[in-house]
């Protein structure tokens, strides 16, 4: 059986934006992402220059060597929009209060054992600070990208690298009884700890570099694509055997949140390397160059982690890295 | 080692696990010179001791962030979906009302856009990461209020002409440089400077004047689907204009030296904002069926008298009301009429409708304007009435001289004399530059190697940059469509499938 409800019909005068029909090929209905995201940046007409960069227009593409007809195919997989990503990430945020909340009502962390403790505390609580630089990268990505489908994802990836600095600093909370004492130690490991300083060094390059499509291939290609695997997949697992399984779920997070934005990430990167040869070798080097450099900069906390595994842990990192960059027309 | 806090450690107040959870995430560079990090900061002179001093607006965590705006966001949409399942456009008072929606949509969406960019530089450049995350979170706000904005508007232009190349237009359509050089202002100019403006100037002070008439007008004439926006909207902007607020008073607080730079900007910006809302004001007073109020109750409420507590209550950092301000509660009683008349004057080259006023609406502009409406104004459209009469409808063949700052056509007049045209002009390395008043004259005085650069829709058409000689290769130019989205409401394609659909619905009254 069906049931059918009878409405007036109006035919509608046109389908959708002018716009989108242009880009989609015909007027056709369209969905949400494209009808918000497509053309929404200007390209031209500008009056000023921006006072604070004035050989450039106020969005202009000529801020990376990277060169696109159409900078619409850097689009996201996931056809995030504001509607969309915020509605993703409460419900991966639910998921996290519950893990929070039960780590808290039964007092869980403290069945973890003192050495992994501290030891967590050493290789976790800092990466709050690295978030925090994630942040400032992909803002930078926004501020100066160019078009709109690149710089609507980045920033929904700058409020992102927030939130996971967030929850990063609520594991310490957790851990140090609500005092921020570890947040506080924390942070002193990040300005002065030597297994810190290469990681820290490499961010703040990426804080000056000018071109904003390598500092996107540099940070959330190569430094993610090697440090998430490392710390929330290898590191935990070393936690499980360690009697650190307490501190996982709290870490779920990112875990699914690397695993979906890394599709972006790819995405984009292919798109970008398809277009031309040039292309192509300057996101090559990009990774290559950055994908070293994020190995040297993680190898001290490796090690101090996983002992003599980690050469071969990183090993198959990279290798995964380098197998990322083959499938999306990169050189590796 | 014992994992547990040693026993004399407190638990952090509300207030410093705030803080740990954000501007603790901060910290000064070594590798690179803090300097090289964040190189803006200093260039426009404003100082700033201690970034730590600054008082966080609003206390929102993602987690908190993603939690509400989701929620927020799913009722949103499921309004939208059941405004088009119903199609909801047949309920507004009038489809007059639709134009009021093309200069929304045309005129300040894009700039919803510009402003997430906006924010996204000052929320990467700022030194204290407190105010950033302020700004990130406006930088998202701001693309949630445009990408909504589409959606909402979605359904009206699949049954509506004139909406459906927002973007194309608002960088290309002659009034549309308004706006758009507006807030291309803010953004080219420094963080500070961009904060004042739209954080202090636009957001606190002119919001009521701007962004509230258009939800209002939404409200009172049936469109449920841009209200609903509207509501979903609001506890954003109240965020907006806390954070408007404090960056004023953490730089008068910071630094006596940042107090005349301060004023400059707040004078500066209250005039670019009030010739944008001229743009508003004939919304308000000609273009809603069903009218929320006047544009002078309007200014008289939401500027005169909220200004001055507002204004009063700075006055102790040595900050004083905007220059000119009074020149514009002059200009109140005629601001609308005459900008109205702009836009009848050059209706072929709109790509809304125009109409003059119906002998009801003409009482009602009286009735609030008694001063001027029947002196001035009345006598105007009784005359553009019988020329249309006669089939001698009166369109102002030649391009209009603009004003070089606001770029609106010089088509104000004197502060002292609504009869005169205000004209005002100064010369900068052998040129001369044309203004519509003395408030935008100062603008081009202080920065004239700014405004040079303005991007002057008429100059450009002269130039031969906008599609050809021809007015109608300047429209194609706009992706106008000719006969359509231009020229009188009566007459138009608009009113002929409005009727349709009115004498429809008579005949099924259900």
């Amino acid at each position: 059986m069906t049931i059918d409800i009878r409405t007036a019909t109006i035919q509608p005068r046109r389908q959708t934006y002018a716009n989108v029909a242009r880009r989609i090929g015909a007027d056709k209905p369209a969905s949400r992402y494209e009808e918000s995201m497509f053309d929404m940046q200007a390209t031209g007409e500008f009056h000023y220059r921006p006072t604070w960069a004035p050989e450039y227009e106020l969005f202009d593409a000529r801020r990376t060597v990277i060169v696109l007809d159409d900078w619409h195919v850097l689009r996201d997989p996931r056809q995030f929009y504001y509607g969309t990503y915020t509605i993703t990430r409460s419900r991966m945020m639910e998921a996290s209060e519950k893990a929070f909340a039960y780590a808290e009502r039964r007092g869980s962390l403290s069945a973890v054992s003192d050495q992994w403790t501290e030891l967590a505390r050493h290789y976790l609580l800092p990466l709050r600070h690295y978030e925090w630089g994630a942040n400032m990268n992909n803002c930078n990505i926004t501020d100066i990208g160019f078009g709109s489908a690149i710089t609507q994802a980045a920033m929904f990836a700058t409020m992102d690298r927030l939130g996971i600095a967030q929850i990063v600093s609520r594991i310490g909370l957790l851990m140090d009884g609500g005092t921020g004492t570890s947040l506080t130690a924390a942070k002193q490991d990040w300005l002065e700890h030597p297994s810190w300083q290469g990681l820290r060094r490499a961010m703040e390059d990426l804080f000056v570099e000018p071109d904003w499509f390598q500092v996107f291939v540099a940070q959330n290609f190569a430094l993610d694509g090697i440090l998430y695997p490392l710390v929330y997949r290898a590191f935990d697992d070393e936690g499980q055997k360690q009697g650190g399984g307490a501190i996982s779920p709290l870490t779920e997070f990112m875990l699914d949140w690397f695993d979906e934005t890394s599709r972006w990430v790819d995405a984009v990167m292919a798109a970008a390397a398809k277009e031309s040869e040039a292309n192509a070798l300057h996101l090559s080097d990009w990774a290559a160059s950055w994908t070293a450099r994020a190995r040297q900069a993680l190898e001290p906390l490796a090690t101090e982690v996983l002992h003599d595994r980690e050469g071969e842990v990183l090993d198959g990192i990279v290798d995964d890295l380098a197998a990322r960059c083959r499938k999306i027309g990169l050189r590796a | 080692m014992n994992a547990m806090p040693p026993l004399k450690q407190r638990k952090l107040s509300l207030k410093e696990r705030y803080s740990h959870l954000t501007r603790g995430l901060g910290w000064e560079t070594t590798y690179q010179p803090m300097d090289k990090v964040f190189p803006y900061v200093s260039y426009e002179g404003i100082k700033i001791h201690d970034w730590e001093a600054w008082e966080d607006p609003f206390r929102l965590t993602m987690d908190a962030y993603w939690k509400y705006q989701a929620e927020k966001e799913r009722k949103l949409y499921a309004v939208i979906e059941s405004f088009a399942q119903n199609n909801g456009h047949l309920n507004i008072t009038d489809a007059r009302y639709v134009n009021a929606l093309k200069l929304f949509l045309t005129g300040v969406s894009p700039l919803e856009y510009s402003a997430h960019r906006g924010y996204a530089h000052v929320g990467r450049h700022f030194v204290g990461a407190g105010p950033r995350i302020a700004c990130q979170m406006q930088a998202i706000d701001e693309l949630r209020h445009a990408q909504t904005q589409m959606h909402t508007m979605s359904h009206y232009n699949k049954f509506f002409d004139g909406l459906h190349d927002a973007r194309h237009m608002h960088d290309r359509v002659w009034y549309l440089s308004v706006p758009k050089s507006f807030f291309e202002d803010a953004c080219s100019a420094g963080p500070f400077e961009f904060l004042t403006s739209i954080s202090f100037s636009f957001e606190y002070v002119l919001t009521n004047l701007l962004f509230v008439p258009f939800m209002s007008g939404a409200a009172y004439n049936g469109d449920m689907a841009t209200v609903t926006f509207g509501f979903s909207a609001q506890s954003d902007e109240a965020r907006h204009m806390t954070l408007g607020l404090e960056i004023i008073k953490f730089m008068l607080e910071q630094d006596e030296g940042n107090v005349p730079i301060v004023q400059r900007w707040i004078d500066k910006w209250f005039w670019r904002g009030y010739r944008l809302l001229g743009l508003v004001s004939m919304m308000m007073d000609y273009m809603l069926p069903k009218r929320i109020m006047s544009w002078a109750e309007a200014w008289e409420m939401y500027f005169e008298q909220a200004g001055d507590a507002l204004f009063e209550d700075l006055s102790r950092y040595g900050i004083r009301k905007p220059k000119y301000h009074e020149v514009a509660s002059k200009e109140k009683h005629r601001l609308s009429h005459e900008v109205w008349s702009i836009f009848y004057n050059y209706t072929h080259a709109a790509a809304f409708h125009t109409w003059l006023p119906t002998e009801d609406e003409m009482k009602w502009l009286s009735a609030k304007y008694p001063d001027t409406f029947d002196k001035y104004y009345r006598p105007r459209f009784k005359c553009w009435s019988e020329m249309a009469a006669e089939g001698k409808r009166f369109y102002n063949p030649t391009l209009p001289q603009l004003c070089t700052t606001c770029q609106i056509p010089m088509g104000f007049t004197e502060p002292d004399d609504p009869t005169t045209i205000c004209f005002r002009s100064a010369e900068y390395k052998g040129e001369r530059y044309h203004f519509c008043s003395d408030g935008c004259k100062d603008i081009f005085c202080y920065e004239p190697e700014k405004y040079v650069q303005s991007w002057l829709p008429v100059h450009q058409i002269y130039m031969g940059n906008c599609g050809g000689a021809e007015v109608k290769d300047v429209l194609d130019w706009y992706h106008l469509n000719f006969g359509v989205d231009n020229f009188d409401y009566e007459g138009s394609p608009d009113q002929k499938l409005w009727d349709e659909w009115q004498a429809q619905k008579a005949a099924n009254p259900v």
